[in-house]
């Protein structure tokens, strides 16, 4: 689901067909047939936007028929927990949980904790600024647990545990709301829970895969949340052949979250100070709870050993290891923040490494102007894009906005290495760093990030050598102790610093569990501590499978401690016996007293399956033999989230900011905390409850080709590539194009709020139009590769998007808006801008349009708009 | 097996008949169409290797077919067929939905009238869809215009050059350009082409194809300096699928035949091999396929021939011919002798 898989990691998909052709029944839920299709057993066409609804209906039918594999449910989920008395439900509220205030669209989630746990009121609007459950990433908020432990029914009889809790939230989603929401009717939705439930269970597993169909919504966090509640209720995670793949979107962005480019994250996941943590203690305070079960925490000795690594020397205990030089965050500073702060002029340069947001960011326009509002900018890239062009041949120069005579950016541009002229690592799906050497020299003056991050710190340091400026302590101070080859530091050396140092000795730690929270480590990124442990390069391991077992278990290394399956613990009953012999990965070994198996165990070695904790324990001592899921706080995989999401303790289906429906659930028309942007130069498609949705009738959905890469940086400029996909097209079912009158090969355009964008018509069999609760709707689906550079040319499809997030981690919803599609080429110049305004006109289109987000109740709240005057206390500058 | 000519029908060796002494086993790839996923990794890695250059970026609008047919700068090709019948027993999941009549036949008509106004590179064979003068094979109701399309299934496929057992190019080439090599593989010697063209019209499959610029012949050589290197083709090294498989020819038969029979096992009951027959008109390719459906649907000649297979029996007809004319001419003197 929400992946194409086939078309979009085509060498992933190697092992898809391996599986088929051993035997596995493949389904592909998707709102076209793709390339993914054409090799599944099933198709299932779905509406864009409406994956919860459809989830939901598989959780209700699992529940309804008692079809959850029990004793896994019973023994390693949160379903016993009882929920607190206050706890709310969707079922009460029309589709809100307890605790909402419209005023801020924001939850205090304080009656979403379980049952006997005092907590403290926790107004939720600052949290939702900075983007907290982002930070939570791997290891999940902690929950405050009571003495004596959380009050729980092992029969999971009681109305108000989990299990029960879960069965009511999801009770309306029948198969009949199923087909009227997602448009698939009623007996293939059957047909497929009936595959996913038969193919579960001791001797069986199914695997889930998503990609960024799925993570690129309003409610994409709790997308991922619904898939996990199935998969955990059909005992699917931790075992072999199981589980949820997050399949990630370039050669290591999986790699750019572990060590992040985000805004809110520190290495492994640690959160950012913000300006609340005033002291380390503080902070470490806001990462575990004194209480908490599990390898959080141990988080002291993982960020004392990051500050060592950036402060070597310098970080000592007395100084708090150097705390006070971390940037505090105040806010939201995420990416598209950060463009409208380009425009509003409160960002002054830029470094654009490996991105074209010109062409690859939502609301490219808004991308545009905003980095033609700059001092300075600073594009690395393999050729002249789009982004480094903006002055001058930008789509807004032949709409008079941006004059390049005029325009008062400096760009600076340094041509890149690329992968093949430099070494390092990749981080892929699996999180296996794979190390790659260098193939040939950098041809003239390119250069690897490497290079330029090292020369940029080694001359900055030059420049304030001497400063007797507080504020240029933080930099003088760095280590930056790189082995330095020739004028860039060792990329094996760089590794071994991430791995982490043992001061005292010199040499690398073998893994997290050796860090220290005294200062006597150092380490660069704590759960890739063990890629250079006994000073070797990990990553560059290429034993065979063939010559090493079925889980690859020397070929590169996988974090953490170079477990390839994740939580395998729950592969064993609660005694540490395989749950069959067919589907064996790791078990209890009475007589070695230790976890053995195929995968490198997830779980202390040699903690039994019948160890229970002493009271007052915290940390991983508190963690019993049968608490599989040893990063969450209470050791338990979660179907209900206590605490640590912005939008609900469980997934709801909302329809999408844009869409062409009402709600058929709640009154709650779209996420009650999306994160609105309501502002002139960002407008919104109206939705029901709103008037005129039907200005914009079609859903829209956009993605990519094999042929090419994300912005088309890669690809356009490249022949072998570009004569593959020549051409922008937009791809419509023949019903539609019959409907308005569109041919194939011929020119059409597509309309939103935002702007128009030119394309070629495909007309497919492979797109169908969908019966949603009684009426027919169409969706159009277009690639987004295409800019004003290269050899083959078009315009920029996320022009039409425009700027609305998760409110759990801000991700932009542009999986799914609403669209006109008319045929013939659009207006051009500035009769572009006058032909939006006529359809903005006649939709009514205004600033507040789709920013009164609370529907609930049948009455609209307040609109969500940003103040015209910049705020009294501007956020701080990211860049 | 047939020793007294090498014209046509099986023949267990190829490159021994070429006069390879102690050369390797015959090579040749199996492309199993059934898990080709469109990647056009085959055709960018045949590109790169070989230093084929780009011929044309233009939106052919074939599906997702942009390339048109093997050419002259086109060594692998990638079909892509969208067509209203099912895949076995694979449910697309048109049932109960809204859906009006398909629109292939439309689409198909367009590009073809848009493909004769395109400047190719390459021959004019390829997926282009062409009138065989056949009544329809669909599904009943299916492109008539009028009823609900209820059945799809989109079908990929890579086409190379098949390094015929009998290569109809070779066999015309003048100067010796075309040679068959150690592998049993066809291979052109660009240095000592001289653009004649016999070899196009030899090829009964339209693959050989001379470059516009300077009119010379090319077509995949089966990466014959990686063959060398005891490396495997560009294309099946970067097929992520192992839909292009490349090895002994003998094996990959044995493979075939297995995949065959599994799939019709598992209902895919169209599945058929292409150009694995040693007794066809080519004498067998040394790049054969399994197809989902006949071959003229992914622009393959149904009954391919080489033109050269009738030389003997032409030879022999113009001998008989001959010896009749002998004869009769023969008998005039000898019957005038008699009468007198």
């Amino acid at each position: 689901m929400g992946s194409n898989m086939a078309e979009a990691h085509p060498v992933g998909f190697q092992w898809i067909i391996e599986a088929k052709l051993r035997g596995a029944k493949v389904i592909h839920i998707d709102p076209r047939f793709t390339r993914t299709s054409a090799h599944a057993d099933q198709h299932v066409p779905i509406r864009a936007g409406t994956d919860i609804a459809f989830l939901g209906g598989v959780v209700n039918h699992i529940l309804s028929n008692d079809l959850d594999f029990r004793e896994y449910v019973a023994a390693y989920t949160n379903a016993p927990y009882l929920v607190s008395e206050s706890f709310q439900d969707t079922e009460d509220l029309d589709g809100l949980f307890s605790g909402y205030d419209p005023h801020t669209a924001s939850y205090d989630a304080t009656s979403w904790s379980y049952a006997n746990v005092n907590s403290e009121p926790h107004p939720g609007h600052d949290a939702k600024e900075r983007s907290d459950p982002y930070q939570h990433g791997a290891r999940g908020p902690f929950v405050e647990t009571a003495d004596g432990g959380i009050e729980s029914d092992p029969t999971l009889q009681h109305p108000r545990c989990v299990f029960q809790v879960l069965k009511r939230h999801f009770s309306r989603y029948t198969p009949e709301m199923v087909a009227r929401i997602c448009g698939v009717p009623e007996e293939t939705f059957l047909q497929v829970c009936d595959a996913w439930t038969a193919n579960s269970g001791r001797e069986r597993t199914t695997s889930l895969v998503y990609s960024v169909g799925w993570t690129q919504h309003s409610v994409g966090a709790q997308y991922i949340r619904a898939g996990s509640i199935v998969q955990l209720l059909t005992g699917n995670i931790g075992r072999p052949g199981s589980g949820i793949f997050a399949l990630r979107g370039h050669a290591s962005i999986q790699g750019s979250t572990d060590i992040p480019t985000l805004f809110n994250l520190l290495p492994g996941y640690l959160p950012m100070p913000d300006t609340r943590h005033e002291t380390l203690s503080d902070y470490l305070d806001g990462v575990r709870g004194p209480e908490q079960k599990g390898f959080w925490g141990n988080s002291d000795a993982y960020m004392v050993s990051l500050l060592k690594e950036y402060w070597g020397d310098a970080a000592t205990a007395e100084n708090d290891f150097c705390f006070d030089y971390m940037p505090r965050i105040n806010g939201d500073h995420n990416t598209y923040r950060t463009a409208m702060d380009m425009l509003a002029g409160k960002v002054h340069g830029f470094f654009l490494l490996g991105q074209n947001p010109a062409v690859g960011s939502a609301h490219g326009r808004l991308q545009r102007l905003g980095m033609a509002n700059l001092d300075w900018l600073v594009v690395r890239d393999l050729s002249m894009i789009e982004s480094a062009t903006v002055w001058k041949d930008s789509p807004e120069i032949e709409t008079g906005e941006i004059v390049p005579e005029k325009c008062r950016t400096e760009v600076f541009f340094f041509p890149a290495s690329s992968h093949v002229e430099k070494a390092g690592t990749f981080t892929q799906t699996q999180r296996m760093l794979q190390w790659r050497d260098q193939a040939v020299e950098p041809i003239g003056d390119r250069r690897s990030e490497l290079w330029f991050f090292h020369q940029l710190a080694v001359r900055i340091k030059e420049r304030l050598a001497g400063s007797t400026d507080e504020r240029d302590r933080p930099v003088l101070d760095l280590a930056w102790d790189y082995e330095v080859e020739g004028d860039e530091p060792s990329p094996a050396d760089v590794l071994r610093h991430i791995n982490g140092i043992d001061l005292t000795t010199g040499r690398t730690v073998n893994g997290y569990p050796e860090l220290k929270a005294d200062g006597s480590t150092a380490c660069g990124c704590w759960i890739y501590s063990g890629v250079y442990a006994n000073e070797t390069n990990q990553a560059r391991r290429r034993v065979s499978r063939f010559d090493s077992g079925p889980y690859d278990a020397e070929w590169g290394w996988t974090w953490p401690l170079n477990r390839r399956i994740l939580y395998n613990r729950a592969s064993a009953d609660p005694e540490g016996r395989p749950w069959s012999e067919r589907k064996k990965l790791v078990w209890w070994d009475e007589e070695s007293g230790q976890w053995t198996g195929n995968d490198t165990p997830d779980f202390e070695l040699k903690k039994p399956p019948h160890y229970r904790a002493p009271e007052g324990s915290s940390g991983p001592t508190a963690l019993s033999g049968s608490d599989a899921f040893i990063m969450m706080a209470d050791g338990k995989a979660w179907l209900y989230a206590p605490a640590g999401l912005a939008d609900g303790p469980m997934p709801t289906h909302y329809e999408p900011h844009e869409s062409p429906m009402r709600n058929l659930l709640y009154g709650q028309q779209g996420s009650p905390v999306r994160k609105v942007y309501g502002r002139p130069d960002n407008p919104s498609n109206p939705a029901p409850p709103e008037a005129n949705s039907d200005v914009f009738p079609f859903v829209f959905t956009a993605a990519r080709l094999t042929e090419h890469h994300t912005a088309g940086a890669m690809s356009r400029q490249l022949p072998y590539l570009a004569e593959l996909q020549p051409a922008l097209f937009v791809e419509v079912s023949p019903e539609l194009a019959r409907e308005r009158g569109l041919t194939h090969l011929g020119w059409a355009h597509v309309i939103t709020s935002r702007t128009a964008v030119d394309a070629r018509v495909m007309v497919t069999d492979r797109m169908a139009p969908l019966r949603i609760d009684g009426r027919v709707v169409h969706q159009v689906w277009m690639p987004y590769h295409w800019g004003s550079a290269g050899l083959t040319t078009g315009d920029v499809v996320n022009d039409l998007i425009g700027v609305v997030g998760d409110g759990n981690v801000f991700i932009q919803e542009s999986k799914v808006l609403t669209c006109d599609v008319q045929p013939g080429q659009r207006p051009r110049g500035p009769a572009l801008l006058a032909y939006v305004e006529e359809y903005r006109q006649r939709a009514g289109i205004t600033v507040e349009t789709g920013t009164r987000i609370a529907t609930a109740g049948g009455h609209l709240e307040r609109a969500h708009i940003e103040p015209d005057e910049p705020d009294d206390d501007p956020p701080e500058e990211a860049s | 097996m047939t020793r007294e000519n090498s014209f046509h029908g099986p023949l267990a060796d190829p490159a021994g008949e070429a006069g390879h002494e102690d050369h390797p086993p015959r090579m040749g790839f199996f492309t199993d169409t059934s898990v080709c996923i469109g990647c056009k990794a085959c055709e960018v890695a045949c590109k790169e290797w070989n230093a084929v250059p780009e011929d044309g970026i233009e939106l052919l609008g074939m599906s997702y077919d942009n390339t048109g047919s093997l050419g002259a700068s086109s060594w692998r090709h990638v079909a892509f067929i969208e067509q209203q019948r099912p895949l076995g027993h694979q449910d697309a999941g048109l049932t109960d939905l809204p859906v009006g009549p398909s629109s292939t036949e439309t689409t198909t008509e367009v590009v073809a009238e848009a493909l004769e106004a395109t400047e190719r590179g390459g021959a004019n064979l390829g997926t282009a869809p062409v009138d065989l003068g056949f009544p329809s094979f669909d599904l009943p109701g299916a492109g008539s215009g009028v009823e609900n399309r209820t059945q799809f299934r989109w079908l990929m496929s890579s086409d190379v050059c098949k390094h015929c057992t009998h290569a109809g190019c070779l066999d015309v080439c003048p100067t010796g350009a075309l040679f068959r090599t150690e592998f049993g593989t066809v291979v052109v010697q660009q240095d000592i082409c001289n653009g004649c063209g016999y070899c196009v019209s030899g090829c009964p499959y339209g693959v050989i194809d001379r470059r516009p610029d300077d009119g010379r012949a090319w077509k995949c050589t089966m990466c014959y300096d990686r063959l060398r290197a005891d490396m495997e083709p560009a294309c099946a090294k970067a097929c992520p699928t192992d839909s292009i498989q490349f090895g002994p020819l003998d094996e990959l038969r044995e493979r075939a035949d297995r995949r065959l029979a599994d799939l019709h096992a598992i209902g895919v009951s169209e599945a058929q091999l292409y150009g694995r027959d040693p007794e066809d008109g080519v004498g067998g390719d040394g790049a054969f396929f399994l197809l989902l459906d006949d071959p003229e649907v992914y622009g393959f000649p149904p009954d391919p021939v080489v033109p050269a297979r009738d030389i003997k029996s032409m030879w022999q007809h113009a001998g008989t011919a001959a010896a009749m004319m002998v004869a009769a001419s023969a008998a005039v003197f000898l019957g005038g002798r008699r009468r007198r």
